[in-house]
């Protein structure tokens, strides 16, 4: 009975424990879910961009054109007063303010629009077109449901009166829905439509680049020699511990080493992605090391013993044999510290990459932004449409991670040999 | 390995090129206030197609400060923004580097809004009811006592019936800076200053001390995140630039300042008693030497960037009185430099 009891009360144990695991696994799942669902929920909406309709005459005298052909005189034509002209005409307005209202609904850069339209169709010279212009950030939240309409008059971005032009271009079918490609050609901007995460992109491929250039060679180089060459003495355990101890040392504090010693010691560019790089790679390094170092431990030594027996020197079996094999092992490591040095943000606080960048970069030597920054600097813009880019950015940047990550999961699975 | 070698080199190579290219993009630095109207004159000369767009960093004012005084050289930023004007101690700083030269543009105002979710009541406070929530210390029957306030309504009858709870920037922030000399100084009870003074204190520097004990909330920088979390509780108060008061009027309201609700024209007369001007300086070593400076001072004091109806109030700048944008106006054309 007794024993019966014991064994009851045993199988209960190992009941509540397996009950603790799933619970403590559906919380994080249930986190994690929420996560994604917000960001997904907010994010979705970035990838589509408001357009209005409108029928544009390019009248030749409007725009001051005499030759089409005369690149200068193009370059210079007046898209601003012809579409602006043209724009106010959609709605009947009584006085200056009303007509102000109007043309705030298109975004500021119609006139830029219509140019880019006109460069590639000058045949459409005199005659006729229907040009989608991007809508206004509150013309475009609007229509996305992001703004409540049924508040007071006094709370809401826009005025009763620019409600109803939207009530009668939504009748007229003038708006329309299209991809946003924007978000993904284009850098900063402090209008939210026009805003994209183009140049952060290209700022963090950059700095990857570089951290990948400097971060690997080196990597590799100290695991092979502490792992196959260097003598086991006191000061090689020592520089083992700093090593793990390096790959612990928080971040931020790279990005120091990179404003004293990068920045004004050899005075590399500020807000470049090459000082990020390099920064990066100082932080990325024992984190190739360590896994570089186990890979390289992990190739049986009867490989090694064969080599030498063949006649090989200790050099040639190290690049002919050990290091080939260990390089799966290597190259998943090197791909998941480069993925934390992607998510990173702090060291790039301090040597200036958390800035307002509108160009796009075209070397590592370009002022530059980087993703996770770029979503910094997006939540904490005012305007509302940066709310869902800033979760746009978040959804591309988890991309990455994910894509690096199952690329170091596919490294090591095709490539790994297994030692029976 | 001798690809590896050759990159290798290649990168220490690029190291050493790009010491000799010289910047031909404005950089400026500074306070997370001005960032918003700098940008958007940054992105529009930028469009003008004559020269690059500038880089900004939102560094605050403080450090901005500390990195535009750091040296003349195009490795340094050539204008950081400020939400207050420079302090005597920064122009040391600035001359012991050889920073000597500086151009004052004066922007225009902004007025610090202590807001509130709509779904509140609205409220009126004094300066004073202000300071008394802050405080460190405060003046009860005439001594000076740790402050013991915890509701509202504790410090007078007429204020809302409920918790103190109220969202401050961070020391660095300027925003910070001028809420203590504009309110904190300002709101300081006569009894308190004298007891302050009685015991040999500066009554400036102990009355913006805030108070620890949890009802002061530092709030970091991140102003989107305040106003979300103001909108979320009624009874949590938080300060702003007017900008964002501006920008998120569904969701946040101002409360009254001495009866007065913070407006364009307020803040611009300066009837709205938290309002400041916003600086920017500029390094008139560089103008020249880095392209297109002195067309961006000329573009920022534009009429149509600063001026009364200008676009940048449409982000919640409030433009200077006209004798003091002709002032600013003037020394932008003619590098009219500080002492």
């Amino acid at each position: 009975m007794n024993k019966e009891l014991r064994r009851k009360k045993r199988y209960q144990a190992e009941k509540r424990f397996q009950l603790y695991g799933i619970i403590a696994i559906s919380l994080a799942l249930f986190f994690v879910g929420l996560l994604v669902f917000k960001v997904f929920s907010d994010g979705t909406s970035a990838f589509s961009r408001t357009m209005i309709k409108l029928d544009v005459t390019f009248d030749a005298n409007k725009l001051g054109i005499t030759n089409v052909n005369d690149k200068d005189e193009v370059d210079n034509a007046d898209y601003y007063t012809l579409i602006y002209e043209e724009f106010i005409k959609s709605y009947p307005f009584s006085n200056r303010e009303e007509e102000k209202q109007i043309i705030k609904l298109l975004s500021p850069d119609y006139e830029f629009e219509a140019k880019n339209y006109f460069l590639k169709n000058k045949d459409q010279l005199n005659k006729t077109v229907t040009l989608l212009l991007t809508a206004s950030d509150d013309f475009d939240q609007l229509h996305k449901g992001n703004f409540p309409r049924d508040i007071p008059e006094d709370r809401r971005r826009l005025s009763n009166y620019q409600l109803k032009i939207y009530d009668q271009f939504l009748k007229d079918g003038k708006v329309e829905k299209i991809f946003n490609n924007y978000l993904f050609s284009k850098g900063d901007s402090r209008d939210p439509e026009l805003a994209g995460f183009g140049g952060a992109i290209l700022g963090s491929l950059f700095t990857i680049l570089i951290c990948l250039l400097i971060s690997f060679p080196i990597a590799l180089a100290a695991a092979v020699y502490l792992e196959e060459f260097a003598p086991k003495n006191k000061l090689t355990d020592l520089i083992e511990i700093n090593i793990n101890n390096l790959a612990a040392v928080p971040s931020i504090v790279f990005g120091l080493l990179g404003l004293g010693i990068l920045l004004n010691v050899f005075e590399l560019p500020r807000s470049t992605p090459l000082v990020g790089g390099i920064a990066l790679s100082l932080m990325t390094l024992p984190r190739i090391i360590i896994p570089a170092r186990a890979s390289l431990k992990a190739v049986p030594p009867s490989i090694r013993e064969g080599a030498l027996a063949m006649g090989a020197s200790k050099v040639q079996t190290v690049f002919h044999h050990v290091v080939p094999l260990a390089m799966p092992g290597t190259l998943s490591g090197t791909i998941i510290g480069l993925a934390q040095a992607l998510g990173e943000t702090a060291p790039l606080l301090l040597i200036g990459m958390v800035a307002f960048v509108v160009e796009l970069p075209g070397s590592p030597m370009d002022p530059s932004a980087s993703l996770p920054v770029q979503v910094y600097l997006w939540s904490e813009s005012a305007e509302r449409g940066f709310v869902e880019k800033t979760s746009a950015t978040i959804m591309m940047l988890l991309g990455f991670l994910i894509v690096m990550n199952s690329l170091a999961v596919y490294a090591r699975q095709k490539f790994e040999k297994k030692w029976n | 390995m001798k690809q590896l070698k050759t990159l290798f080199f290649l990168i220490l190579s690029f190291v050493f090129v790009s010491n000799a290219i010289a910047r031909d993009q404005i950089k400026i630095v500074g306070s997370s206030t001005v960032y918003p109207y700098a940008t958007v004159v940054a992105e529009r000369f930028g469009k003008s197609g004559k020269f690059k767009t500038p880089v900004i960093e939102s560094t605050g004012t403080g450090g901005g400060m500390k990195l535009f005084c750091a040296g003349v050289g195009t490795n340094h930023p050539d204008i950081t923004n400020a939400s207050r004007a420079i302090k005597s101690s920064e122009k040391e700083l600035c001359s012991k580097n050889g920073v000597k030269d500086i151009i004052e543009i004066v922007v225009g105002n902004d007025g610090i809004s202590f807001a509130h979710s709509v779904k509140a009541k609205d409220a009126n406070f004094t300066k004073e009811h202000l300071w008394r929530a802050l405080a460190h210390d405060v003046d009860v029957d005439g001594k000076l006592v740790v402050n013991p306030y915890k509701k509202w309504s504790d410090i007078d009858k007429s204020l809302p019936n409920y918790g103190i709870k109220i969202l401050v920037p961070p020391p660095t922030s300027g925003t910070r800076d001028a809420w203590n000399s504009l309110v904190m100084a300002k709101g300081c009870s006569k009894t308190a200053k004298a007891a302050y003074e009685a015991v040999g204190k500066k009554a400036k520097k102990a009355c913006v001390k805030l108070r620890e004990d949890g009802f002061a909330i530092e709030a970091g920088e991140n102003d989107t995140l305040i106003v979300n979390k103001l909108s979320a509780d009624p009874e949590l108060f938080g300060l702003f630039g007017f900008s964002y008061l501006v920008a998120n009027k569904d969701k946040i309201k101002a409360a009254k300042v001495n009866g007065v609700v913070p407006s364009l024209e307020g803040i611009q007369n300066y009837s709205y008693p938290i309002a400041r001007p916003l600086f920017f300086y500029v390094k008139k070593a560089h103008i020249g030497v880095v392209p297109g400076i002195h067309e961006f001072l000329k573009d920022f004091t534009a009429k149509k960037a600063t001026g009364p109806r200008g676009y940048l109030t449409d982000v919640g700048l409030v433009p200077l009185s006209p004798d003091k944008y002709n002032l600013t106006r003037n020394s932008a054309l003619k590098l009219t430099t500080i002492q």
